[in-house]
């Protein structure tokens, strides 16, 4: 049994790993590209209905989905990334898709990143009561429109 | 131990060998998974056989169209909600008029009165007319317009005019027709074919009940705001009578290809098929269409003699298009489709559900796409809807066996079928409005506050009727049956 059997081996499994990494497009989510979030289909609905809502014109998906500090940003890509990642391999997640309690936290926060001047009287952000009642909460419709969703397979 | 001039053991290189393989085994499944979700996005579809217009065996539509067909299939496994569908292993569902005998009273003196069970999947849907006891009596060809894939066979009878066909096909029996389908290699349930086109695969209807039905609606002056399109050709230059392959879109489309089957209709040997929307959609637009239509032998229109009162009866089928037209979900453009046949995900890919059932078996694709709570939630206030329903349509029951009843008593106290006209009147009235909900397979949830409307007109006639026949002696006393002054609005807000 030589080393170099062993290199060998070892070169085969990066070269097929950089290669899995390339075809499907890891280096893409390393970017803000809304375009990104459809690479893998599911999320087109959402992709579709946020062309068509009233913050299209301001707002990408990580303005809104992700924390605008870099360390925070990365933190929940990583976190988000596997989530959907092993849901979309093993087909086993929750459809339709719905928020996760730490992603709506985000989420609350980045409304007020925006209209804090506006909501400051109102809210105080997700350091606020958990019962607090959250910005999506009336205004559900600005991000994606009116409903979006796509049922599961059987 | 062994070892090599690198100083590894041959056990440690074993070990990272095993490692290293494992590792890249697990890695290029992941790359074929990417590559087959990739696949999948890009390629919905493979046509691997030739469809056209005379392929009605779902088999081979099938081939090309595998996730479609595998869910159509499941139609014909047994499914049961709290209200409607057959749950058991037993050959046949249950006797509905069994269940409820005010029904079997009801219909007495038509066939319904013999055998009427709860419903099962499309898959069944020709076999079960087959072999329903109804069959004991004559039945006319009319009824295989819905219960078979019978394009081909009307095609023939009109030598290549399926319209003229088909306007032939009532004059036939039903069982000389069906033979002659299943001669012809058709003898199926419906089919791809009947909502496909065989070259682009695009939504299109097909049954000429309904594209007469359409047109009549649109030329009619009924206010349809859920069928923005029918509008649309009303105000246009009505050279060409509505079409809906050409007029109609798409959300629409995902209604009328549901439309050709799920309504109200006359089907038996007198006339051909026909879809009764010329006035409108409400249970009062369809009572006045068939009260303005007579025989050719001048006799005003009926479905059936009641055998025990005489009245003539109207029998609603299964006014499913006409209630929906009536409901919120309409009037918000949501289709049959949306519910009962809900886009699934296969894949990377999304198709409509072909497995056409209950929204209520499948409430997070049917209704969680739209409904944000949760499913225990949707469940209940459909039940809580549902329940209304049922209560208030069993008392339009008592209050009809009771007309009844008083109109027995009154034939053996010695009326005559004249001191009984307004009785028998009113019966038909109440009849219509109990079974147009009866019949309609949503235990009212299509349109629930047109629905206990309708219900408590039914209740209301048929007090009536019963007053009118216990005092048939002073027949002419009785005030004209009551109606209501306003027309009602074609869409109830509920």
């Amino acid at each position: 049994m030589s080393v170099g059997f062993l290199a060998v081996s070892v070169g085969i499994f990066l070269g097929i790993g950089a290669y899995t990494f390339l075809y499907a497009e890891g280096l893409s989510y390393l970017s803000d590209d809304p375009e990104v979030c459809v690479n893998c289909h599911i999320m087109q609905p959402q992709y579709d209905s946020w062309q068509k809502s009233s913050h299209h014109a301001v707002a990408v998906c990580v303005d809104c989905h992700l924390p605008h500090d870099f360390v925070g940003k990365y933190i929940a890509k990583a976190d988000n990334g596997w989530h959907h990642s092993k849901g979309f391999t093993l087909q086993n997640f929750h459809e339709p898709i719905m928020i996760k309690e730490p992603n709506a936290r985000i989420l609350q926060d980045n409304c007020l990143a925006c209209h804090e001047d506006l909501a400051h009287d109102l809210v105080v952000g997700v350091n606020g009561p958990a019962d607090e009642v959250r910005c999506v909460h009336c205004h559900v419709t600005v991000g994606h429109g009116d409903t979006t969703g796509l049922g599961g397979p059987e | 131990m062994k070892r090599h001039q690198s100083g590894w053991s041959t056990t440690s290189v074993l070990a990272v060998i095993v490692i290293v393989a494992i590792a890249t085994a697990a890695v290029t499944a992941l790359l074929v998974n990417v590559f087959e979700r990739k696949s999948e996005a890009k390629q919905p579809f493979l046509r691997l056989v030739e469809v056209t217009e005379d392929t009605t065996d779902p088999a081979e539509w099938g081939i090309n169209f595998p996730t479609q067909y595998d869910s159509y299939l499941r139609t014909a496994e047994s499914t049961r909600t709290r209200f409607g569908g057959h749950g058991g292993s037993e050959a046949l569902p249950e006797q509905k008029i069994e269940r409820d005998p005010w029904l079997k009273r009801m219909f007495l003196g038509y066939a319904f009165s013999i055998d009427y069970r709860d419903r099962r999947g499309h898959a069944y849907m020709l076999v079960d007319q087959e072999e329903t006891a109804r069959q004991t009596k004559p039945q006319t060809g009319s009824c295989l317009h819905c219960h078979a894939s019978i394009m081909p066979l009307y095609r023939k009878l009109g030598d290549g005019d399926a319209m003229a066909g088909f306007e032939k096909s009532y004059q036939y029996s039903y069982k000389d027709l069906n033979a002659e389908l299943h001669d012809m290699g058709h003898g199926h349930a419906v089919s791809c074919v009947d909502c496909h086109d065989p070259d682009t695969m695009a939504l299109r209807v097909t049954r000429p009940g309904f594209i007469y039905g359409i047109q009549a609606l649109a030329e009619g002056e009924a206010e349809v705001p859920h069928l923005p399109t029918v509008q649309k050709w009303r105000e246009g230059s009505r050279a060409a009578p509505y079409d809906p392959n050409l007029d109609a879109n798409r959300t629409e489309m995902r209604s009328y290809v549901c439309a050709q089957c799920h309504v109200e209709y006359y089907c038996a040997n007198k006339m051909p098929l026909t879809f009764p929307w010329g006035d409108g959609l409400t249970a009062d637009n369809v009572e006045k269409f068939w009260n303005d239509i007579t025989f050719d032998d001048g006799q005003r229109f009926f479905d059936y003699k009641h055998a025990e009162s005489g009245a003539e009866i109207l029998k609603a089928q299964h006014p499913e298009f006409e209630l929906w037209s009536q409901g919120i979900h309409a009037r918000s453009g949501v289709a049959c489709a949306d519910c009962h046949m809900p886009y699934q995900r296969e894949g990377a890919s999304k198709a409509s559900d072909h497995w056409v059932r209950s929204p209520l078996l499948n409430v997070n694709r049917a209704c969680q796409t739209c409904h944000r709570v949760s499913e225990d939630e949707i469940l209940s206030r459909v039940d809580a809807i549902q329940q209304r329903n049922f209560d208030l349509l069993q008392r339009g029951g008592a209050a009809l066996m009771d007309l009844l009843d008083a109109v027995q008593k009154a034939k053996e106290e010695g009326a005559t079928d004249e001191q009984l006209t307004q009785a028998l009147e009113l019966q038909r009235k109440a009849q219509w409005r109990l079974d147009f909900i009866a019949a309609e397979n949503s235990m009212g949830f299509h349109a629930p506050q047109e629905a206990a409307r309708v219900l408590g007109e039914a209740a209301d006639y048929a007090r009536q009727g019963q007053v009118a026949a216990l005092s048939w002696r002073e027949s002419g006393a009785v005030p004209v049956a009551r109606q209501a002054e306003e027309p009602v609005s074609p869409v109830a807000d509920d």
